[in-house]
Parts: C-alpha cells; structure tokens; sequence
C-alpha cells in the first residue's frame, strides 16, 4: 500500500494543477489580508474562497485524476493487490496532495495573519470540506466509466451544494414561514457540508448578529461545545460516508 | 480705604476655620453622640474600622470625612445614611450591606431635597441601591466605586440613581453588577461624565424625561440589554463607549422618542445592535465609530429628520436596518467599508451612491431562521440582485456621497 501510494503522491505532486492550485491559494490569501486593514474581514473573504473555490477544485481535480489514471488503476489490478489497496491509496493521494495544498494555501497565511479560534476553525473546516469533496468525486467516478458523465455528475454535487440547495431552503423557509422552523435550520445546516462549514466559522465570526436573533435555538446548538462536536462529526460523516460508498461499488466493479 | 478691604478679607477669612469643629470618631456610639452636638460646618474624621449603622438621618451641614476607608455596615436591615442638609460632604468611606426590600428604595447613601451635597471618594459593595439622590439640586457624586452582587431584576437596586434633581454632576464613578448602573428620571441640566458602567443585569444607563443633560467619556460594556434612553430632549452625548451588548434584547444604545439631540464621536463596538431609534426626531448622529456590531444602525420607520453625517461603518454585519419603504432622514458623507463604488475626481467622496439595506437583512427581519444562510453565495447573490435593482428595499434609503477613506483612524481594539 505504501509502496502504490508513494507512486501516486508522486505523480499528482508533479501535476502542475496541484502546484498552480497552490500557488492560486497563497496568492489569494496574501491579497486579501494584505488589502484588508482589518484581518477579521480577510478571514471573511477567505470564507468564500473556502465555500466555493476549494470545493469546486477538490471535486473536479479528483474526478478527472481518477479518470486519467483509469488505465495505472488497471494495470495495478493485474499485480496481486488488493482492490482495497488499489482504490485507498487513490484516494489518499488525491486527499493528501490537495489537504497539503491547502495547508499551504491558506493554512499559513491564516496561521501568520489571523492565528485565533476563528482562523483555526476557517482551516479545520476548509480540510474537512476538502475531504469531503474528494470523497464525493470518487463516488462519482466509480458511478460511470464515462469521464464526461462522471466529471459532469461531479460538478452537479457542486452546484447543488453551493448554490442550489441554500436555494431550496430559503424557498421552503418563505413558503412555511408561518411554522416555527428553529429545530429545522439545524437539521438543514447539517445536511449540506458547505452550510455546516460555512456556519462554523460565521458562530464565530459573526456572533453579535447572530445573538440577535429571537428564539435562541440556532446559536444555542451552534455556539455549544456539543453543537460544535456534532457538527464537526457530520462533517466527517459526510467524507467517510461517500468514500465508504464509492469503495463498496469500486470492489465489485468489472473494471 | 480701598486698602483695607483685602486685609479684612484676610482677617475673616482666618477665623472661619477656627468656628467649625472638627473631631476625630472610633466608634459608632461616639458617631452617632458627635452628629447629635456638631454644628453646620464641622468636620468629622472617621477612622478605620467597622461601623455597624442602620438608618442613621444628618439633617445638619457637616462634612464626614473617612480616613482609611471605614466600613458603614448596614447588615442588612436597612439604609446606612439619610441626608436631609445642604452642603454635606460624604467621602472616602465604605458602605456595605444594604437591606433589600421592595417597598422603600433602600440606599447607602440617600439624598433627599438638598442641595450641594458632595459624595466623592467611597466605595460601594452589596448595596440595594447605591447612591440615591432625590429632588436634590447641585449634587456632585464623583470618584465613587459601586458594586453590587446581582441575583435578578427584582432584589437589585441601580447603582446611582437620582430622581427629579437639576444641575447634578456624576463624574469618574464606576458601577457594576446592579440592576441599571445609572437612572435618571426627571433630572435637568446634569452633566455625566467619564463613568464606567459594567456588567449591569439591565441598562448600564437608564434615563427618561431628563431633559438638556451631557453625558461625554462613559464607557458602557456588557450591560444586559445596553443603553436605553427615553421621552427625552436636548440631550448631547459625545465621545462615549458602547462596547461587546450582546443579547436578542442588547443594544449599544436603545433611542425612544428622543429629540434635538445630538450623539457624536461614539464608539459602538460588538453589539448586537448599535443603536435603534424609534420615535427620533431632529438628532445629529456625527463622528460616530460602528465596528464589529450585528447591525450597526437600525432606523424605523417613525424617525424624521435626523442626520447621519460622517460616521464610520466597519466589519458589521448589517450596516442599517429599518421597518420601512419610507425613510425621512439623511444620510451623508458616511464611511462603508462594504462601499464598492469609485472617486474619479479624487475628492474622497465616491462617485455613485452607497445602499445600506441589503435584501438579506431585510429577510432576516420578516424570518430569523434565514440567517442561517448569512453569508453564503446564495445570500450574496440575492444582494448583488436587489443593488440593481432595488424593489424590496427602501430606494431613497442611500448615501449619495460616501466617504473613501474611514474618517476617524483609530485601530480597532
């Protein structure tokens, strides 16, 4: 396993999507807390490159690399390996190459400029979401041998979380705005990783508003040290969950 | 003969001294034998120690004089002193333990229709209510410290409160945990200035009907629901600090039915809400510092004629909210830091207008619950919607010529 993945992180190390992609990262957070006199604004800049950059790359990069390395991935199979081998050594690869590029990314400028609990939370939830992305994209992938089919799924996962699904709920929101819906914005935020990363980092940054509101249920459970764990577990779930899935489909597939 | 006058100023001026008294006290007994023989003018200089005193009434102008700080201890059963004389002095003493009851307004320290008393210099620890001045005129309360152990609304006085009094001045003192740390409630022409109001289960400052009062150099911080003041006029309020009124119920300052007033050169820091007006008319909000709140500025709609003029937005999350399609009031040469526009000409001011209300904010009023979206691309994809074309928001609500560059440039804390 260590030997394949070595191979692997080799190779995606090399690609100069993951070099650029860094690079990308670092320039964006340089620019922000250095345009920005005040840091806690840097970090909300930061928060939309995390909710929307980082997700997209992580989806689309992990996708088409499995795509591309389709034929490494049937080579391996002939060798006496493992499927299990084979399929987490991609993905740690993948989840590897990108978590340190995020790492340096943003992890340092953040660390440098913004080293607080809201800093901390933005990187903890960036990787997280990272994670989680990449998952979905190899779920994706072992869905259809099509390349086009799988990138195009990959991107739907995207679009829905991203912009679709608040969508949604704002929608729901205004047509049963006569109910009381408290207990349900928690079960909302907790069915999309980009809401519950989003939302971990905005308890904090934006507490004064959020205290504002009446009817303290939100804030309650996500200003809790419990509300914290739980969404910081349901944000894992949401990355074991699709890996275990994709590697379910990827064991019994007629490569 | 003009000569003489000066001399004769001089000569009676010596001999003043010598008609007022001055004794030395060890004991609550001889406290209370000295009040019963002292004459207006005498000095009582009381020394360290525990004084067990209940309701003890000065109706003559001496000065009590602590030295040490002895402790007055009320232990419960009552109040500690009752002025009912002009021109008494209450200083460098320590009060504790006043009875609670919901009856009469227990105090440390009551003032009742007096004028000139001067209480300065004390400390103040698990009073009911602290200092409590009433139809009293001319009072100064300086340099006091006030603290209280707060239960709940009902069992806590405020820290100074005075009632119907003119020409007060309450200067340097430092109030925490009581119920308001200061009320005011027909109080004219009184200047407050250069207090601490921390950590109050209520309003950190509290006044209605108190008309032409300034109140300049106070720091307000962690109240219960911050500020409010109330049915007032001419009031002028400069360089305060409102800062970290956090609570559904919390603003740095609540305005109710406040008019020909002027507020400026404050700083709102962490708020939930900055400062709310309802019922304003005429007030002149200039030079004030809004950072980090949750909605800096929130207008309804039955305010008029009221100017914004030269404040600075930063880092809020809602910069102004308001009830209304309708908006009466002036808003120019402000800073907003989520100002997109552009200054061609180099004059400072932008060259196109700045809208505050956003959609989003607007939303989050009719349903709380969509401020779990706050921030996200669907959110901000609505407010780039409405900037174009606003219909939800109120269209004349804007600033025609904001500020490039913040005006004051204080670092934030």
């Amino acid at each position: 396993m260590k030997k394949v993945l070595k191979y692997v992180l080799y190779d995606i190390l090399k690609n100069r999507f993951v070099i650029g992609y860094t690079l990308l990262l670092l320039l964006l957070s340089f620019a922000f807390f250095g345009f920005e006199v005040n840091p806690g604004k840097g970090v909300i800049s930061l928060l939309n490159i995390n909710l929307i950059v980082v997700p997209l790359v992580s989806i689309i990069f992990a996708a088409t690399n499995f795509y591309n390395s389709y034929e490494f991935l049937e080579l391996l199979s002939a060798q006496p390996l493992s499927r299990g081998t084979i399929f987490f050594s991609q993905y740690l690869g993948v989840c590897l190459s990108l978590s340190l590029a995020f790492l340096i990314g943003i992890g340092l400028p953040v660390l440098f400029f913004e080293g607080t609990m809201v800093g901390f939370r933005l990187v903890l939830t960036g990787l997280l979401l990272t994670l989680a992305y990449v998952s979905m994209a190899f779920w994706a992938s072992v869905l259809t041998s099509d390349k086009a089919k799988g990138i195009g799924i990959a991107l739907v996962i995207w679009f829905y979380f991203t912009i679709v699904y608040d969508g949604l709920v704002l929608t729901l929101f205004l047509s049963l705005s006569d109910y009381p819906m408290e207990k349900a914005t928690i079960i909302f935020s907790l069915l999309n990783p980009t809401d519950l990363a989003r939302i971990l980092v905005l308890i904090k940054l934006d507490v004064s508003a959020l205290m504002g509101i009446t009817g303290a249920v939100f804030q309650d459970f996500f200003g809790s040290a419990k509300g914290v764990w739980i969404s910081l577990t349901a944000l894992c779930i949401w990355f074991i969950v699709p890996v275990f899935m994709a590697f379910k489909k990827f064991s019994n597939k007629d490569l | 003969m003009k000569l003489i006058y000066p001399f004769l100023i001089l000569l009676v001026s010596s001999f003043l001294p010598a008609l007022a008294a001055n004794y030395e006290i060890h004991n609550a007994e001889e406290l209370v034998r000295v009040i019963k023989i002292a004459q207006d003018g005498d000095v009582l200089e009381i020394n360290a120690g525990k004084y067990l005193i209940n309701g003890l009434l000065i109706e003559k102008e001496i000065n009590l004089v602590g030295k040490g700080f002895p402790v007055f201890d009320g232990q419960f059963k009552g109040e500690i002193l009752t002025i009912k004389a002009s021109n008494v002095t209450v200083s460098g003493i320590r009060f504790e333990h006043v009875g609670v009851t919901s009856v009469i307004d227990w105090a440390a320290v009551k003032v009742i229709e007096s004028e000139n008393v001067i209480i300065e210099n004390n400390q103040l620890f698990d009073c009911y209510f602290g200092i409590y001045l009433s139809a009293s005129n001319k009072c100064i309360v300086r340099n006091n410290e006030v603290e209280g152990i707060a239960s709940n609304e009902q069992n806590t006085g405020n820290g100074i409160h005075s009632w119907k009094c003119d020409s007060l001045l309450i200067h340097n003192n430092t109030v925490r945990n009581h119920r308001d740390g200061f009320y005011f409630e027909f109080v004219t022409n009184s200047k407050v200035d250069s207090n601490l109001s921390v950590n109050n289960i209520r309003y950190g400052l509290h006044f209605m009907f108190s008309h032409r009062n300034s109140y300049s150099y106070n720091v307000f911080e962690k109240n219960g629901a911050g500020v409010a003041v109330m049915y007032t006029r001419n009031v002028d309020m400069h360089h305060n600090t409102f800062k970290n009124n956090w609570g559904s119920a919390a603003y740095g300052i609540l305005l109710k039915d406040i008019t020909d007033s002027h507020i400026e050169n404050n700083t709102f820091d962490k708020n939930t809400v900055g400062i709310l007006m309802e019922g304003c008319n005429r007030i002149e909000v200039n030079h004030n510092g809004f950072r980090s709140n949750g909605v800096a500025l929130r207008i309804q709609a039955n305010c008029e004629e009221n100017n914004l003029k030269n404040n600075d937005f930063e880092n809020n999350t809602f910069d102004i909210a308001t009830n209304g399609m309708v908006v009466q009031n002036l808003l120019l040469n402000n800073y907003w830091d989520k100002y997109e526009g552009y200054d061609l000409n180099k004059d400072g001011l932008g060259d196109i207008e700045y809208r505050p209300v956003n959609l989003f904010s607007t939303l989050v009023e009719r349903m709380p619950q969509v401020m779990m979206l706050l921030r996200s691309f669907t959110a901000t994809l609505l407010d780039k919607i409405e900037k174009v074309m606003p219909s939800f928001t109120p269209e004349n609500l804007m600033d025609e010529y904001p500020r490039m560059k913040p005006n004051l440039h204080e670092k934030i804390a």
